[in-house]
């Protein structure tokens, strides 16, 4: 009776302590990361596809492992649609045992899939949006944002052109909260500068003719044109400020443009704009280095060189995935108090992401190259200045994140 | 505010005119074909790639791309309406809708894999660069072009369907097809000719458009839309009702534009709700 008593003991012990070695360090015994992005619509040239890769060129040059479990990469299109992303989001976090969504270009989508993430206590990691809402108001515990935000922009772009003597200005706006958003965060750098906003036009995104807002801009008189839109409206609306003659008698100001767009645009018509951008290929030996790679690789169909959404998602991922090596654990909590606690200096920049979720790091501010200035492919951008990561973006205290503790 | 009035609403001409070419194809090939071509927007995208092509790969310029950019997509509607359409044009409209449709998903799909979104840029040729003064606005002579081609396209279209014999042979090939056979007249040929004829007109429209939006995949898929609600607005039969109506919207989009942009995007499809209540033929169809 005692033996079977020790011999029952001793298996519960074994079951007991080989159940504690089982309870996965990794949840589900893999990490698995979901790329969540305009695959085929306005922004897919600066994302899309590309933020595929380059979340695979992270997991690949991780090691494809880690803490001895695999890491695996799915993708899926949100179509720019805020509903579409969330239930996608849901179903990844539900069914598929995703452990962190990326990317999440538009910032309806993100907006919409943050508050999902939050409730499941998994990870964003968003790279692409621009509202700075995202780590303001609407901030959660577990995302991160981390390539730029609207603030980052209409610091870089608006307080240098104001700067140079464009004081009046008039927006082109996308009517939908990213536009909205960087044009209030311009238009309040324009104020602060001394600069006057005369009007603003909003149109519907993704919109083909642009003639229309173009001729109300100038009819304003502003010395400046802001674009607070992005990707294909862009294009549209520079090509036909062209075609109007609206410059260069009044400057464009490109509040939100990827070297995709420069690329398509072709230098003749982006010449002179001055932009702001978080990574730029050519800029360091590191950074070539890894945009060749990128460039090369053979997933990558157009063979175009990282925007700063792709180069930032491939550092992002690198770092979460580093995160969880130290922690020893994926589940969320432990990873992102890593991610929060550790600063970061790799091929994308150099700084540290805040309490709010942040990635405060330096950021660019360069003018497009004339078509005779440039001598290779690809070579569209000088580099102005470079604008510290104090200067770059909002402190804690002023994003009003509900999280931080005051 | 009259100045800024009228710069408005000459953009909005300018567009119109621009809807009218467009949707003349459509109403062509609806009026004698009955087919509800949804590929419009995608065929119009093909036209302005293969204006780019010619530019890019060979060297071809604007002024033959006008001739052959419209051939080459031209003869793509010759063999999908031979090998394709054609076995539709007895049943249910819906059927050619949802084949043309899917050609549409194909097409915008390949185009989009091998040049991306952001598209090409197309060069307004020199002849035509630069712009006139006119006081309230700075017209680009460009789209002075686009007005008169346009409006030329458009009335000698007009005129060819409504007023000569071979206009005759279609519309009466639409109303009795064997009728007319009986009489000798080779009914098949001329439905693939006219299906190849609206066709081309979308490519010539896609051209057209080449240098003054960027060349995307996706160009088509979103102008499609507003080209159906004109054609709809004016009347699923009617020649002269696409053109009218085309002009007419794009005055109307113009003055929205001006005085509630937000709106711009949809008062096409309120414009179109009301009048299908009024007059559900359209402002100029017939009712069959």
């Amino acid at each position: 009776m005692l033996r079977i008593a020790r011999t029952l003991a001793l298996l519960a012990a074994a079951a007991a302590a080989s159940g504690a070695a089982a309870q996965d360090k990794v949840s589900d015994g893999v990490v698995k990361i979901g790329v969540l992005t305009d695959m085929t619509g306005f922004y897919s040239d600066l994302a899309g596809p590309g933020s595929v890769l380059a979340v695979k060129m992270a997991a690949a040059d991780f090691g494809g492992k880690v803490l001895g479990k695999p890491i695996e990469v799915v993708a899926a299109d949100h179509q720019n649609k805020p509903d579409i992303a969330s239930n996608t989001a849901r179903k990844w976090f539900d069914e598929e045992k995703v452990d962190a969504v990326v990317d999440l270009v538009n910032s309806g989508t993100a907006l919409a899939v943050m508050p999902v993430a939050a409730e499941k206590k998994r990870i964003t990691l968003l790279s692409g949006p621009a509202t700075t809402a995202i780590t303001g108001e609407k901030c959660t515990p577990y995302n991160v944002h981390y390539t730029y935000n609207n603030w980052s922009l209409a610091n870089g772009t608006g307080r240098e052109v104001v700067k140079n003597g464009g004081d009046t200005w008039f927006f082109i706006t996308a009517d939908y909260v990213f536009g909205k958003s960087l044009e209030a965060d311009t238009a309040k750098v324009v104020t602060e500068s001394g600069g006057k906003v005369l009007g603003h036009a909003l149109h519907p995104q993704s919109s083909s003719d642009f003639s229309s807002y173009l001729l109300q801009a100038q009819a304003s008189g502003a010395k400046v044109i802001g674009m607070a839109n992005a990707g294909a409206d862009t294009i549209n609306t520079i090509k036909q400020a062209k075609e109007f003659g609206v410059t260069p008698k009044q400057t464009l100001a490109g509040l939100l443009v990827f070297i995709s767009d420069v690329h398509s645009l072709g230098l003749d018509i982006a010449k002179n704009m001055y932009l702001t951008t978080a990574f730029y290929w050519d800029r360091t030996d590191a950074t070539r280095a890894f945009s060749k790679r990128f460039q090369s690789h053979p997933d990558n169909a157009k063979k175009a060189m990282p925007t700063m959404v792709q180069a930032g998602l491939y550092s992002a991922v690198t770092n979460y995935l580093k995160a969880i090596q130290a922690a020893g654990t994926d589940a969320a909590d432990a990873v992102i108090a890593k991610m929060k606690a550790t600063p970061i200096d790799d091929v994308f920049g150099k700084g540290s992401i805040g309490p709010d979720g942040l990635f405060r790091h330096d950021m660019y501010l360069v003018q497009v190259k004339t078509p005779q200035e440039s001598k290779y492919p690809w070579d569209y951008y000088k580099i102005v200045k470079t604008i510290p990561a104090a200067q770059a973006f909002p402190s804690v205290e002023a994003q009003a994140c509900p999280l931080v503790k005051k | 505010m009259t100045q800024a009035l009228f710069g408005q609403l000459l953009v909005g001409l300018i567009n119109g005119s621009f809807y009218a070419l467009l949707s003349l194809g459509l109403a062509i090939i609806f009026g004698l074909l009955n087919v509800v071509n949804f590929a419009h927007g995608a065929l119009y995208m093909m036209g302005a790639f293969a204006a780019w092509m010619l530019s890019s790969y060979l060297g071809i310029g604007y002024w033959w791309a006008l001739l052959l950019a419209p051939l080459a997509v031209g003869i793509v509607g010759v063999v999908v309406e031979r090998t394709m359409l054609r076995r539709l044009y007895g049943l249910d409209n819906l059927y050619g809708l949802l084949l043309t449709f899917g050609l549409t998903l194909i097409a915008e799909g390949l185009f989009h894999h091998y040049y991306g979104n952001s598209g090409n840029s197309y060069p307004v040729p020199e002849a035509l660069q630069g712009g006139v003064n006119l006081g309230f606005m700075f017209m680009p002579i460009y789209r002075g072009w686009v007005v008169v081609v346009s409006i030329v396209v458009c009335t000698l279209s007009w005129f060819v369907i409504e007023r000569t014999k071979l206009g005759a042979y279609l519309r009466a090939g639409t109303e009795n097809p064997r009728l007319l056979q009986a009489f000798g007249v080779n009914v098949p040929v001329m439905f693939t000719a006219t299906y190849g004829f609206g066709v081309a007109l979308a490519a010539f429209a896609g051209v057209m458009a080449a240098p003054v939006y960027q060349v995307t995949p996706l160009m088509g898929s979103n102008l499609v839309i507003v080209v159906f609600a004109v054609v709809v607005i004016g009347g699923m039969g009617s020649i002269a009702g696409a053109i009218v109506t085309g002009l007419g919207l794009g005055l109307v989009e113009g003055l929205t534009k001006f005085l509630y942009p937000q709106a711009s995007a949809v008062v096409i499809f309120v414009v179109m709700a009301i009048v299908l209540l009024i007059r559900p033929a359209g402002l100029f169809g017939r009712v069959k």
